[in-house]
């Protein structure tokens, strides 16, 4: 029986690989807590993953003044994390598609497309400055009879 | 039964080691010679003129991508025209990751060598298929059918 544990956890990050590491870490210890099958808690940990390494490489551009805000929270009924980063922020609409053939053999950009395909739901919000991205994976559509 | 010509095997590249304990939280505890984590270890052997690679660890931002590019550039200098990347030890690659499967295949392709791709985990064979890349990638299941298509 899976139990989630209500609560939300909150922190400062720099803007280095080592951060990206971490909230990775923290995001997998949220979603094996909740209970997620192995797929899904991969999934999870490669979103967040991803959002953190777009926070820290694109949005902050390694740059030691500026710091990503996490958040993560098991909701009972959701796993949400909030990923936040203090750049230039960008539009996601205009991140070109990547399954197009034109793009397929590109090194690059696959990034959104992945959080989009592994989340239930992904969430843009610009700040002044910087972005936040907010994913959320349901916990209804995941568990035993999955 | 197949062919083994040579299992004398050469590890190309010493893993990039981190200092910190922090990204050690992201490696699948593999370890290099002083007992450190790596991220990406990669060790070469030769098959009936076919150089297999046998990756074993991530292939993420930072911790593999590059010892992979190192890796390919390295064979293609070296005039190797067939290259057969064995990820059955993958088991956690990154955006950034697939991506550097994709260029090093771009990379070959374009100096007239042929890479191919052997073993997925399902993981990774996922990945592949989510982003269309399986439809690029002549991805194999078995190293001696694998060997014998480069004929």
């Amino acid at each position: 029986m899976n139990v989630p544990k209500p609560g939300r956890r909150s922190f400062r990050l720099n803007s280095t690989m080592e951060s990206v590491c971490e909230v990775e870490a923290a995001a997998d210890k949220l979603a094996a807590e909740a209970g997620l099958s192995e797929d899904e808690r991969f999934h999870v940990t490669m979103a967040v993953r991803e959002a953190a390494v777009n926070a820290v490489l694109h949005g902050n551009e390694y740059d030691p003044t500026r710091e990503i805000a996490v958040g993560l929270e098991n909701t009972g009924k959701a796993l949400v994390f909030t990923i936040a980063d203090e750049g230039r922020g960008f539009s996601p609409e205009a991140v070109p598609d990547p399954l197009a053939p034109e793009n397929l053999l590109r090194g690059t950009g696959r990034g959104i497309f992945l959080i989009r395909s592994l989340m239930d739901e992904v969430h843009f919000r610009q700040l002044h400055p910087g972005t936040e991205l907010t994913l959320v994976k349901h916990l209804e559509a995941t568990g035993e009879n999955k | 039964m197949g062919p083994e010509l040579n299992r004398s095997e050469t590890v190309l590249e010493s893993a990039v080691v981190f200092n910190t304990s922090a990204l050690s939280k992201c490696y699948n505890r593999n370890t290099n010679q002083g007992g450190n984590p790596v991220a990406l270890t990669i060790a070469s052997r030769e098959v009936d003129g076919v150089t297999v690679l046998d990756l074993s660890g991530r292939i993420t931002l930072g911790e593999g991508s590059v010892q992979l590019r190192d890796a390919i550039r390295d064979l293609i200098t070296k005039g190797q025209k067939s290259i057969l990347l064995n990820l059955g030890d993958v088991n956690y690659i990154d955006s950034s990751g697939l991506g550097e499967l994709v260029s090093a295949y771009t990379t070959a392709r374009n100096q007239g060598a042929t890479l191919k791709l052997l073993k997925l985990t399902k993981k990774v064979h996922d990945l592949l298929q989510l982003t269309k890349l399986y439809t690029v990638f002549d991805i194999h299941d078995d190293e001696a059918s694998a060997i014998a298509s480069y004929k």
